[in-house]
């Protein structure tokens, strides 16, 4: 077989490619307008189970003498729930939306910064011989 | 910002908190996984800041908020020593369960900022995962509260029991589920709201009384595991990527260190969470009893043995943390060296008040972290050892946990320090450990007894070794 037989191959491979990517397209844009609006608790919940088993093998990696970190960090990143206090306190809302807010803001900051300073304190620590 | 920009920043911030995990798979790449984690969550807080809406008031004072929680957060981590870290951490958990209860009550009251619904009119799903999220920031923030008070000794470490405890427990639990079936049902009630959550404080509180203090260790890892879930439980009622992500990556976390905690002692999870270990007078402590005698040495004559070894290994425990004694051992392990005596560090997975406990404050005294050895990897090595030198460790050398099948610790791991030649205990007294057993090899004839404070001894024998 020459080159130029494998390209002109090659081209109507593509070509036929192409033509079935039109039609699945097609297929997929009707179906979704047919599709109800994707349920948000099913698709957080199947981003939820992955997570899991991403932390799951994450977490089995981390070396045992590094176990102290490890809470130290999983604490000041679990703090991200200030993103929620931080909606609460900063939307437009009742005085006790913003009161509770603040509140929360305040608690997970000292988490925060309390938990990623005194993380690096560990492990700046260790060193080899 | 424009919504699915917003979502996008979430993904980059929860996918830098993977490789903050990540990093610490090795020590060298650990110090770039924290930053990896702090730059998630300035894009994080930074999204947020963006998120349309935010009216100037509050802005001002979420910026006051972090002002103020960060500074005092960061002079709690510069100043807290590092024997104290199982305290600060169980303080640190205390506030997640806090600030969840508080977002949780945020978006009861505010449900438009966060998309789900309207004061009285909350989605179905968004109240149950908000009932969720609350119950389990309250359990962590109470319990967290007590582990805390019993690190930091503020109230005994001894469990307390009383009569009828689980089953008032049970009760409790199931009137936890009544009162969030009707809370859903009343459509966010907020005297629900409000009950549901003292009951879960309550609940909390109840939880932790009854584990005693070694058993630590369990608690704070499951706390911190407590913590991620409420905040995945916060995560889903506003709809927050970020934040169901980081949760289960911390739940998981949690939860598989209380797992590796609960193997290395041989016992299964209920059995640590029902409590009471230690207190009752169990027929198994059968051990050796007062008549035999026990071979008592001074600091001079654990410093002649040890000059004489070609290999020390070095077992400490939680009494090394709390007579701060592991300077005076590294420089112990200096001068040994300088003899050319080889030396290790054994460690085993529940020695300390926290998980890798042992690890860090081996690491504050300038111990290189490859002289330090988990149990799987020196266990073998003891029968090489000419001397093993165990400071404040005592029911994980314990050969009862091999040998007799009623003891209490039976089934446990053990570090095999009875195979060396010479075994030296440096220890207070002869109480036993946390387990209430005696430990036979305190009666053995190659077993020195160096009683004293852990800290002093060792510096005395460093002082006999110059």
């Amino acid at each position: 077989m020459t080159p130029t037989d494998l390209a002109s191959q090659a081209a109507d491979l593509a070509h036929q490619a192409a033509i079935l990517a039109q039609n699945a397209a097609g297929v997929a844009a009707v179906a979704a307008q047919h599709a109800p609006p994707a349920a948000p608790f099913v698709y957080f919940f199947c981003i939820f189970a992955l997570a899991i088993f991403v932390g799951y093998y994450v977490v089995w990696n981390v070396t045992p003498a590094l176990h102290s970190p490890l809470m130290a960090v999983t604490n000041a990143i679990s703090s991200v729930i200030i993103v929620g206090a931080m909606l609460a306190a900063g939307l437009h809302g009742s005085f006790a939306a913003h009161s509770f807010g603040f509140l929360a803001v305040t608690l997970v900051s000292v988490n925060i910064f309390g938990g990623f300073v005194v993380t690096n304190r560990m492990l700046s620590m260790f060193r080899k011989k | 910002m424009n919504e699915s920009y917003t979502s996008f920043a979430y993904l980059i911030s929860a996918i830098l908190f993977i490789l903050a995990l990540r990093g610490l798979s090795h020590p060298e790449t650990s110090r770039r996984g924290n930053q990896c984690g702090i730059a998630g969550m300035l894009i994080a807080v930074a999204a947020t800041f963006a998120h349309g809406g935010m009216v100037g008031s509050g802005v001002a004072l979420i910026v006051l908020g972090i002002a103020i929680g960060g500074t005092i957060g960061t002079v709690a981590a510069l100043k807290i020593k590092m024997t104290a870290l199982p305290q600060l951490v169980a303080a640190f958990h205390s506030l997640v369960g806090l600030a969840a209860v508080f977002v949780a009550a945020s978006a009861l009251n505010a449900p438009e900022s966060f998309g789900i619904g309207t004061p009285h009119h909350i989605h179905l799903e968004s109240l149950i995962e908000m009932s969720l999220g609350l119950a389990i920031g309250a359990i962590t923030f109470t319990g967290s509260l007590i582990a805390f008070a019993k690190l930091q000794a503020l109230m005994k470490g001894t469990p307390i029991t009383f009569p009828g405890q689980h089953k008032i427990n049970l009760g409790l639990g199931i009137l936890l589920f009544v009162l969030i079936i009707a809370f859903i049902a009343s459509h966010g009630s907020q005297l629900l709201f409000w009950a549901l959550a003292a009951l879960a404080l309550l609940i909390g509180f109840l939880l932790i009384i009854p584990i005693g203090g070694a058993d630590m260790p369990v608690v704070v890892s499951m706390l911190n595991s407590y913590s991620g879930w409420a905040a995945s439980g916060i995560g889903f009622t506003i709809g927050n990527l970020a934040l169901v992500i980081t949760g289960a990556l911390v739940g998981s976390s949690g939860a598989i260190l209380s797992y590796i905690m609960c193997k290395g002692m041989n016992r299964s999870i209920f059995n640590v969470l029902l409590g009471g270990f230690g207190t009752t007078g169990e027929a198994a402590i059968a051990g050796p009893g007062g008549d035999k005698s026990v071979k008592i040495g001074s600091a001079e004559d654990a410093a002649f043995i040890m000059k004489n070894a070609s290999k020390v290994i070095i077992v400490p425990g939680y009494g090394m943390a709390v007579s701060q004694a592991q300077h005076a051992l590294r420089e112990m392990a200096d001068v040994l060296k300088k003899d050319n005596v080889e030396v290790k560090y054994a460690i085993h997975p529940v020695a300390g008040r926290m998980p890798g406990h042992m690890n860090v404050l081996l690491a504050e005294a300038n111990v290189p972290y490859d002289e330090v050895f988990e149990l799987e990897q020196i266990n073998n090595e003891f029968s090489t050892a000419d001397v093993v030198y165990v400071i404040g460790a005592n029911d994980v050398t314990n050969p009862a946990a091999k040998t007799n099948p009623a003891s209490p610790i039976f089934g446990m791991p053990i570090l095999e320090v009875d195979k060396a030649k010479t075994v030296l205990f440096v220890k207070r007294s002869m109480a036993s450990g946390y387990a209430g057993v005696d430990n036979e090899l305190f009666f053995r004839d190659n077993t020195m007894m160096l009683f004293g404070d852990a800290k002093k001894m060792t510096e005395e024998i460093v002082h006999d070794l110059g």
